[in-house]
């Protein structure tokens, strides 16, 4: 990370009477970065981002903004806004009123103030909604509004709370587009709260995936892709085979096993520490592996049974057993060479790119 | 898309792996905080008004303060009243159970007590029973328009209750509506004397008082039960009679608990009903309460009458509770 | 042919008859204010309006109006200020002891009038207090308080809590929170529950006959006159002016609480 630290948590536990929410967090988000908390529901990650805007207080630990504490100072004294999940557009107000509501403490001047509304509107493309009432919008228009509302403050923080999820799947898409393409615009720090790993992988400058209150990970999209550092992590984003090994051993920057049915292998650690080698675990995205077709050659060659077969539209997700020795695999195959007409049952050969395997944590 | 998992689900602990640069080593930051050891009284109040529980204490408060100055605090004072006793003016605060032993032994007391339950047990079930398919309808067939139903239902238990009371006693009276109206029509040649002044007339006007209010918990039961329940039940081969009996009577049980006592606790000490229209067989035990609090002011009496009144009408209450978790349990 | 009516029918004719039942007392009592006899009794002989124009120059009756109109506006008002603090603590705040703490406010609901009545006039008395219209404002607030705070739970219920936080999150204070959002968003709400608790007190007898000394409110007034069989029909058109009163306040809080929900279905 090359730029200053906007956001730091230190230390941060929560806890809702015996139940422990958050579990000593530590984390530091750069001014300008797009940040995104990813996770299952109940994770922490609401629980986190409203600590951030002053809407709970940590049980111990502290949050900084801007190098400053943000203990005791409540939301309206903080250099944060928040889009809500729900959007909150108060429904007794215009869209107008809407974005100058925090305005209106501000005492600017009325033609300050119309001047700054008037911008966000253009900001957001809903110049022509202004005297429409808050509850006469559509689902993208209250997002947009929400957006406009909290901008107008120029925050130093923008907290996303879920915000596409209320949105279906196309105007979800366009938007993920937008709200990127807005964070660079006005290059602020924008904190994103999401269950879709998606839109956290293709929006994200870092991620930080939560697993019952803690930090499993904190990363750049690709390298929590491509390098999950727990197998929690891997499984959240995407589809991954575990494998069974033997003979696993770390050393230095590198790892070696054997795998029944596949062969010797190795890999780098990729800047992990394995901390227990006997409760980690080898695994490959399925998308690394390929089928070989008949009259190809390939090397390396693992052979197995088809067991089931997917059909997806684009792409064939096989499961295919190495007979005898208790692995499994799943290929995932683009349909351009007939995968979606392989027969249940059917012998397959299998090859693999030799630096495609990962080691994880348990 | 589903990957193969060959070996046993993980253990459900994370543990965060020590990637330079990606978690930060916040713990070796030396302006990391250090905790207080020890919080002045202040401070921890403060705290307290700032927590979850501080700021909801803090906001029921108020009501909950006047409930407990002007509800709890008075019911304590009357049980310990129920515990003195009275000479005149001046009341003896040496303790004695001679006020529970005249309002559980002595006959008129006694009868009162049994009557009062009697009726307020009486009403609550017609009621619940009229009810019942009210709510029924309302909730099933009213469609849009259930909120305006529901009004219109409830509207006249909202007004006039003194009022609805007299009208009652102009119906059934000696001279009253009926009467009189069943002699113009030619029915009866005498005025009934039958009509009013007795059990019934009492049971007649506290039902139709207390039909309205309930009509609102059994509604909200049968609100909450899923439709599709009816429909599984359907689809499964029973026929409607079935159907009430082993989905819809068992998952209202909680709404029809709630509008029994709701019915009954309010009516076993109703004053202006027996007074209206009980005439002398049909006093109930708030007339005789009423009695002590004034005219023959024996506070301490009047207070064991309204004490063993609410103990017994709760034991009652209690066992109507179970008897019905029982029936729940019988129509699985 | 079927002439078996079907069971929807058959319940129909039933509520119907149920509903015109709950009915007939209570419109009774207008239909003989207006009958031309000393007592009510069919058939009807013919129409007057006398019984209302003596209601005209009646000093006492018009004391009792104006003492029911200070006991239920102060109950109302006061009913309606706790009641927004205990519903916005039920329907805002997790704390532990709520469920026991609400309970105690909605007790008055559910425990007969006559053993609130007693209870307070003992300590009332006790503490030296004379009755008067505020020992009857006392009483009465305990009773309306839980239909408040069940108007006022569901105008809460009704807006997003989110409203609130995105308020404080875009500058507002707690108190400028409260006037620029969350009076707003209750209004239907606090109307309807001012209403319902007005007509409350204006109908209760037993607390008031307790706990209002030398001061009747109506219901007690009305209550004194029954003892003479020759005032009863002035009581029955006092009684459908009250009863006429009653049903338009109602009529005005329901329109509003249907405005609050009005405004829930729009949430997003």
């Amino acid at each position: 990370m090359t730029t200053s630290p906007m956001i730091e948590i230190r230390n941060v536990d929560k806890n809702f009477g015996t139940f422990r929410a958050l579990d000593t967090l530590n984390a530091t988000i750069g001014e300008g970065e797009f940040f995104s908390l990813l996770g299952p529901s109940g994770c922490g990650k609401t629980t986190l981002l409203r600590m951030i805007g002053g809407f709970d207080d940590p049980s111990s630990g502290e949050i900084l903004i801007g190098g400053r504490s943000m203990a005791g100072i409540p939301p309206n004294l903080r250099p944060t806004n928040m889009v809500f999940q729900s959007y909150a557009i108060f429904p007794h107000l215009n869209v107008a009123e809407n974005i100058a509501y925090g305005l209106k403490r501000l005492r600017l001047g009325r033609a300050e103030e119309e001047k700054r509304v008037k911008e966000a509107l253009d900001q957001v493309e809903l110049s022509e909604l202004g005297p429409r009432m808050g509850n006469q919008l559509s689902g993208g228009q209250r997002q947009r509004v929400a957006l406009a509302r909290a901008l107008v403050m120029r925050p130093k923080v923008l907290l996303l709370d879920e915000p596409l999820s209320a949105l279906d799947k196309n105007l979800r898409e366009q938007m993920q587009v937008e709200l990127r393409h807005l964070q660079r615009q006005i290059g602020i720090t924008f904190v994103l709260v999401t269950h879709d790993q998606y839109e956290a992988l293709s929006m994200s400058d870092r991620i930080a995936v939560m697993f019952g209150g803690q930090i499993a990970q904190i990363a750049e999209p690709k390298e929590i892709y491509q390098n999950p550092a727990t197998r929690q992590v891997a499984d959240f984003l995407g589809g991954m085979n575990f494998l069974t090994s033997s003979h696993l051993s770390v050393n230095g920057k590198n790892f070696a096993a054997t795998l029944p049915g596949i062969g010797d292998i190795t890999g780098h650690l990729a800047g992990k520490t394995i901390s227990d080698p006997a409760k980690a675990i080898i695994g490959i995205r399925p998308e690394r592996l390929r089928i070989v077709w008949e009259g190809e050659t390939a090397d390396p060659i693992v052979t197995g049974k088809v067991a089931d077969r997917n059909y997806f539209g684009e792409v064939t997700s096989l499961a295919v057993n190495i007979e005898g020795q208790n692995q499994h695999l799943s290929i995932v195959e683009t349909n351009d060479f007939g995968a979606d007409d392989i027969p249940v049952g059917s012998d397959i050969r299998i090859t693999y790119d030799r630096d495609a395997f990962i080691v994880m944590q348990g | 898309m589903r990957s193969f998992r060959s070996q046993q689900d993980p253990e459900c602990g994370i543990v965060t792996t020590g990637i330079p640069g990606q978690i930060e080593e916040l713990n070796l930051d030396p302006s990391a905080p250090i905790l207080p050891v020890q919080r002045t009284g202040r401070e921890s109040i403060s705290r307290f008004l700032r927590s979850e529980t501080g700021k909801g204490w803090l906001t029921i408060s108020p009501p909950l303060l006047y409930a407990m100055l002007l509800l709890i605090g008075p019911i304590i004072v009357i049980v310990a009243n129920s515990f003195w006793s009275q000479d005149y003016l001046t009341i003896d605060r040496t303790f004695t159970l001679e006020n529970y032993r005249a309002a559980l032994t002595e006959p008129i007391y006694r009868d009162l007590l049994m009557r009062s339950l009697f009726i307020s047990v009486t009403v609550a079930f017609v009621t619940v029973v009229l009810a019942y398919p009210i709510a029924w309808f309302v909730s099933f067939y009213g469609g849009r328009y259930k909120g305006l139903w529901l009004f219109i239902i409830t509207v006249p238990f909202w007004s006039g209750y003194l009022l609805r009371i007299l009208s009652w006693k102009v119906i059934l009276g000696y001279k009253g509506v009926l009467n009189t109206g069943l002699m113009h029509l030619g029915v009866i040649t005498e005025p009934l004397s039958s009509l009013i002044y007795n059990v019934n007339a009492v049971i007649i006007t506290l039902a139709h008082s207390w039909a309205a209010f309930a009509i609102l918990p059994l509604f909200v039961s049968l609100e909450k039960l899923d439709r599709s329940l009816l429909e599984a039940a359907a689809d499964l081969g029973d026929g409607p009679v079935r159907r009430f009996l082993r989905i819809t009577l068992p998952l209202t049980i909680p709404g029809i608990i709630a509008a029994l006592m709701i019915v009954m606790i309010p009516t076993v000490g109703d004053y202006v009903t027996p007074k209206l229209v009980g005439g002398k067989d049909g006093v109930m035990i708030a007339n005789a309460i009423q009695v002590q609090f004034g005219r023959a002011s024996n506070w301490p009496l009047g207070a064991a009458l309204a004490v063993s009144t609410m103990i017994i009408v709760s034991l009652v209450a209690g066992t109507i509770v179970l008897a019905l978790a029982g029936l729940k349990r019988l129509l699985k | 042919m079927r002439f078996l009516p079907s069971p929807r029918r058959l319940l129909a004719v039933y509520v119907i008859l149920y509903v015109a039942i709950l009915y007939f007392p209570v419109l009774l009592l207008p239909v003989f204010s207006f009958n031309d006899s000393a007592t009510p009794k069919l058939p009807l002989v013919g129409f007057t309006f006398r019984w209302y124009e003596s209601l005209a120059g009646n000093a006492a009756m018009q004391g009792a109006a104006w003492n029911s109109l200070i006991v239920g506006v102060s109950a109302a008002v006061l009913s309606t200020v706790l009641g927004i603090c205990a519903a916005r603590a039920i329907t805002r705040h997790r704390f532990r002891g709520k469920g026991p703490a609400s309970a105690l406010i909605m007790a008055p609901l559910i425990l007969p009038e006559i053993i609130i009545a007693i209870s307070l006039l003992v300590v009332l008395l006790g503490l030296g207090l004379q009755l008067s219209l505020v020992t009857v404002i006392l009483g009465h607030l305990l009773i309306c308080l839980p239909y408040s705070v069940t108007v006022l739970v569901s105008g809460f219920e009704g807006f997003d809590p989110s409203m609130e936080e995105a308020s404080r999150d875009l500058g507002e204070t707690s108190f400028g929170t409260l006037r620029r959002v969350t009076l707003p968003m209750l209004a239907p709400s606090i109307v309807s529950s001012l209403l319902v608790t007005f007509t409350i007190s204006l109908d209760e007898f037993i607390l008031a006959f307790f706990l209002s000394g030398t001061e009747p409110t109506l219901p007690v007034y009305i209550w004194g006159q029954l003892r003479f069989a020759a005032k009863l029909p002035n009581v029955l058109s006092l009684g459908s002016i009250l009863i006429a009163a009653s049903l338009v306040l109602l009529t005005a809080a329901e329109i509003f609480r249907r405005r609050a929900e009005r405004k829930m279905e729009l949430r997003p």
